[in-house]
Order: structure tokens, then sequence, then C-alpha cells
């Protein structure tokens, strides 16, 4: 049993640290983290989720501006992009956040092919990274039901 | 609701009743420091809140600078009668927002009779020094650049318990005689994540739409928090999301660090305007100084 939740653990560890390496996280996500305790164990996933769905409603938006048949309002999809951008920071949703400081020139040069194509990044790179962070609650929840306890993972 | 942008009063017992522990709730603490947050952005909202409980705050959080004034009874010319009974020591709020801007609502504050002692931070995700300046001018007590840490806020949380320099000289205490907070009715519990439907699969597919149900449990693992319904286009948000307008001055500037009015000059400031040079380089000039001098004593005496 022991030696069950070491491996996990272990695999824990590893998968959080490639998450950082590979760029995904950054370390307002250890910020946030850290911000969690037994009192509110749930807050990081908390945030997350809301993260997300903002992701798809601002997405939705870029999509919908984007659409234009005719005169694109460069405006709207730049404050759709400062928002994501924002929340994405907040979270240290690292790649995301990225891509909008990308977006956000594109929108300003009013660069319609860039912006289409910019968004659809935008689209997978979030998604990408919901799957990411949704294979390591399950890590963790895996850890708990083996009888463990989730690591503190060191970044540095 | 909070996720409508609606005020959130989520003090640190209500908190607790919303299924993250079992706390007992604390017992009225009129030395308790009260914190208005103000952001658009509901991830941050949450964030700050956080931050905010950490370090031992009510708050009370709203999504715009209109509900701010609105809960301040700052919205209409008439004094409101509950003003007597409102007592906030702190107000946080985000520069960019649609509508009126934080700078906007600072000024509002500073030009009220009720709230001009309080003091009101900005917080922007943008490294613009003119926009830091102008606040300041206009009376912003500290200026945080996003995303807001911990140790920002605890940085704000210390200079609330002791004396606030005012830029006439005067010093303001927190009142000892503190009335008790006057807030809004709690809302009812946070946004979906916390109800969604109970784990009835081994394993849980990375993208579940789960459906909303109301199970209120408790102890809801992350992965089923995580799972909420993708469906959540808010369209109705849509007039909410526009016009940030354009900074005169988009680009960051590298200029010398400046030093706020008052307070302590903030140092998690310094640090992220010139990342650590600006910092590195402060302290490399104080040790060169303080060596010269030692220097000079020592020759002196030989």
């Amino acid at each position: 049993m022991d030696a069950h939740v070491a491996q996990l653990q272990m695999q824990y560890r590893n998968y959080i640290l490639s998450l950082y390496q590979q760029g995904f996280l950054d370390d307002q996500f250890t910020e946030l983290k850290s911000l969690q305790d037994d009192g509110s164990p749930d807050f990081v996933a908390e945030v997350l989720s809301l993260f997300f769905d903002d992701c798809v409603k601002l997405v939705g938006n870029m999509a919908r501006a984007l659409d234009q048949t005719g005169t694109v309002d460069f405006c709207q999809v730049g404050a759709n992009v400062h928002q994501l951008k924002g929340s994405s920071s907040s979270v240290g949703a690292k790649r995301v956040k990225g891509l909008c400081i990308n977006f956000k020139e594109l929108c300003e040069a009013k660069n319609y092919e860039g912006c289409v194509r910019c968004l659809q990044q935008v689209d997978v790179e979030y998604k990408t990274l919901k799957a990411k962070l949704q294979d390591m609650f399950n890590l963790e929840k895996q850890i708990v039901q083996a009888g463990g306890i989730v690591p503190q993972v060191d970044i540095n | 609701m909070a996720r409508d942008g609606g005020v959130s009063c989520l003090r640190s017992s209500e908190t607790m009743s919303v299924g993250i522990g079992k706390m007992e709730s604390p017992p009225l603490d009129l030395d308790e420091v009260h914190v208005l947050a103000v952001d658009d952005s509901l991830v941050d909202r949450i964030v700050i809140e956080r931050l905010l409980r950490i370090t031992s705050c009510k708050v009370t959080a709203v999504d715009s600078g209109w509900r701010a004034l609105e809960f301040l009874g700052l919205d209409n010319e008439k004094a409101s009668a509950e003003l007597d009974r409102l007592k906030v020591d702190l107000i946080i709020t985000d520069y960019c927002m649609p509508g009126m801007t934080g700078y906007e609502l600072l000024k509002k504050i500073k030009e009220s009779s009720s709230f001009r002692q309080v003091p009101v931070v900005i917080m922007s995700s943008e490294n613009v020094l003119t926009r830091i300046d102008r606040c300041l001018e206009e009376g912003a007590e500290d200026f945080l650049l996003k995303p807001v840490k911990l140790a920002d806020v605890k940085r704000l949380r210390s200079y609330l318990t002791r004396d606030v320099k005012l830029p006439n000289g005067n010093k303001r205490k927190l009142p000892e005689d503190s009335i008790p907070v006057h807030t809004s009715p709690p809302p009812p519990p946070p946004p979906s994540p916390l109800t969604v439907s109970p784990d009835s699969s081994d394993s849980s597919p990375p993208l579940t739409v789960s459906p909303e149900s109301s199970d209120s449990s408790p102890t809801l693992s992350p992965v089923e928090i995580f799972s909420s319904p993708l469906s959540s286009l808010l369209d109705d948000e849509d007039d909410d999301v526009l016009s940030s307008s354009p900074e005169s001055s988009p680009m960051p500037e590298e200029s010398p660090v400046r030093r706020q009015k008052m307070g302590s000059p903030g140092l998690s400031y310094y640090i992220k305007l010139g990342s650590s040079k600006l910092l590195i380089n402060m302290i490399a000039t104080c040790v060169n100084k303080f060596f010269k001098i030692t220097t000079c004593v020592y020759l002196s005496h030989n």
C-alpha cells in the first residue's frame, strides 16, 4: 500500500514538474496552491473551473466578433483578449497568457487572419491545459483514495 | 450571486458554511479590517477575496465601480442613513474596468466626505508609469501589479494596523470605536463548481460535461468540481465586456522608481517595476556608498 502511494506521489510530482517545464504553468499557479489549505481544500479547482468557464465565454465572444460579415470590431475582440489575458495571468496559465499577449498585438494591428489563427490557438491551448489539469486532479484523487497525502511540489 | 457580478459578501463564517470547512463562525471582531474589493473579473475577485481572507480581513467583493459606489452609498446625492453603520477600512480596485475605471472610482471616493480618508489601492495588469503616477497623485495609497500575490496583500494589511499618514500631515488611526459592519445579506453559495453531480463513474474523462444538480454535499472532490458543464456562454454579459479605453502610453517604461506619496514605498512595486534590476541597483548603490565611507574612515585613521 505504501509503495503504491509512494509511486503515485512520485508520478504526481513528475507530472507537476513537467507542466511547469513545458510552460503550461507559472509561479502564479504555485501561489494559488499556497492559498489552499485544509480549510479550503478545493480552492485551486474552484478557481480553475471559473477560469475555464471564462475561456469558453470569451472565446465564444471573440469568435462571434470575428465572424462578422462586414467590419470587424477589433476593439471588442481586444477587450475580450484583455480579459482573458488577465484571468490567465491570475491562475498561472502561462501559455494561454502568452498567446493573449500576441493576440492583443494582432488586434491592435487589425490583422484579421492573424486574429482568427490566434483565436484557434487559444482555443486549443486552454482545452489542452484543462485536460492536463484534469489529469493532475485525478492523480490527487488517486493518492488520497490510496490513503496518501498529496505532496507539495517544490518547483525550484 | 458572484457569477452575475453582484455583491458577494462572503464573510469568513459564510465561507465555512459553503462546504469548505466546518469551523464555527468567529465572534464579531469590531477591530476586524473590512475591505471592499472591486474587480470586473470573477476569477480575480475570487483570488483577491481569498488573499484578503487569509490575512484576516472581512471582504465585500463587487464587480464594478458603480456597484462599489452603490455599496458605499455614494451613488446618489442624499446621504444614506446606512452610512453611519458602514465601516470600510480599505478599498482595493482594478484599474481597467468597463464603464467606470478604477481611477474614476478613486476620484469619486476622494471627492466624498464620508470615504475620502479610506485608503484606496489600485491593481493593474499593466505596468504603465503614467497610469501609476496619475493614481498616486489622485490619492491612491498604493499600486499593485497583477497578478496580486499574498505578499502584496500582507503588506497592505500591515499598514492598516498602524497609523496612516495622510498627505496633509494628519495621521489617521483606525477607529477604536468601530461600528459593526453593515453588509448585504449573504448571497447564495458561489457558482456551479460546488454543485456538480456526484461521482458515478470510476474514471472521469478529461472533458466531462456533467449535468448540474443540486447536490450540495460539502465533500465533493476536486475532480467533480473541475468537470463542470462547458455550456455556460453568458451572452447577457456581453455588454459588460466592451470598451476598455486604450491607454495613451501602453508601452511599459523603465523609468526610475518613483516613491509613493504615503505609507511604505511598496517593495513589491519596486521589484515588479524593473524586475529585480532596480532593486539590486539601489542596494548596490547603498553598499557601494557604505564601503566608500568605511574605507575613508579607515584610511583617515592610518
